[in-house]
């Protein structure tokens, strides 16, 4: 065998072998499509359901939205009608013992109060969502940290260290 | 024209000539039937989905919408058509609201609502005499299906159970009191007595 020959099979190899890596990218990190494989399906996770329990969250800080304790599907709020009001209106709330709207959905951005709802804090569903009913371990983790417990452990601190006389 | 009605008045009153009684009455039996039966088969037809998807005023607006609710789209692969809401299953009532249904042929005719900016602005007197036959009937072709009796409030949400166990259950409200707009979308509520 010839030293050109030789060296022709080793380049082929090289050449081969890149091919093949180039062309086979079996596996990816892509964020959606996890481990699968390019020509190959993907399984998703089931789409879970509204937590449908009635139950009031406690807010997890002062101003927050409250969430939605029931489930809002094909409810529909767009300009001929509001279904979320039909209980929640200051007017309906009485017969239909829902939480009734709060004042600050009365006033404009210039803190003008109006009769009705302000055009602004119509969609309802821009800051009140439903809960899925899901474990919170399968959730996207968060660093979130309640209020509370921030002041008790400067408070904590400040006891721990001694006061200068 | 007097002598016409007089020559056909003669001829039905005169007993027959050439048929037997038992040819005339059998005829007549099986003549019945065919004609019974081709009726009631039209009439059935005029209560499938494909007949009221016919029109496009139906199909583009109405029929749209119904797809996307649970009436239409569920787990449990029970469907309600058109009719099973919009016309009643006895025969009585069901001949009274096939001939107010006249009235949408008109409407057909004349194009009442062939564009969607007319079927929208026409849709809140539409749908508020649909609620009103609905009222007037205690929502019976809801009933159809769904029989208070058969309910288990147990399994309800508390907000449906609550509603269920009173007002419903002391008929002084029905079921589309609270439940409008569940198959197709609300017309323009703003001057609705609703909400």
């Amino acid at each position: 065998m010839t030293a050109i020959l030789r060296r022709t099979i080793a380049v082929s190899l090289v050449l081969f072998g890149t091919a093949a890596a180039a062309a086979g990218p079996t596996e990816g990190h892509d964020p959606l499509r996890g481990r699968t494989a390019v020509d190959d399906m993907t399984r998703p996770p089931s789409i879970p359901t509204a937590e449908n329990r009635d139950l009031k969250r406690t807010r997890s800080y002062a101003m927050q939205p409250p969430t939605i304790p029931h489930s809002i599907e094909n409810y529909q709020i767009d300009r001929f009608a509001n279904r979320c009001l039909m209980c929640h209106a200051r007017a309906r709330a009485g017969e239909t013992q829902a939480t009734p709207i709060s004042i600050t959905h009365y006033t404009d951005r210039d803190g003008n109060f109006l009769a009705d709802v302000a055009p602004r804090r119509y969609f309802c569903d821009t800051c009140h969502v439903v809960q899925m009913d899901i474990k919170p371990e399968v959730a996207v983790q968060n660093t979130f940290e309640d209020v509370d417990s921030v002041v008790r452990r400067s408070q904590a601190r400040a006891k721990a260290v001694p006061k200068k006389k | 024209m007097r002598d016409l009605l007089k020559r056909y008045w003669r001829t039905l009153s005169t007993p027959s000539k050439f048929y037997s009684l038992g040819f005339l009455v059998v005829s007549g039996f099986i003549g019945g039937i065919l004609f019974w039966g081709g009726f009631n088969t039209a009439m059935e037809l005029t209560n499938t989905e494909q007949f009221c998807t016919g029109c496009h005023e139906m199909r583009e607006n109405v029929y749209q919408e119904l797809q996307a609710t649970i009436h239409f789209t569920n787990r449990s692969g029970v469907r309600a058509k058109c009719s099973d809401c919009h016309v009643p299953k006895d025969w009585t009532h069901k001949m009274a609201r096939k001939m107010q249904a006249s009235k949408e042929v008109w409407g057909k005719i004349f194009g009442s609502i062939d564009t969607r900016e007319k079927f929208l602005e026409k849709r809140i007197e539409l749908a508020q005499r649909e609620w009103a036959r609905l009222k007037a009937n205690d929502s019976l072709e809801c009933r159809n299906c769904h029989d208070f009796n058969s309910m288990d409030l147990t399994r309800q949400g508390k907000r449906a159970a609550d509603a269920h166990s009173t007002a419903l259950e002391q008929r002084t409200k029905t079921c589309i009191d609270c439940h409008k707009g569940i198959a197709h979308r609300l017309p323009d509520m703003t001057h609705a007595e609703l909400r």
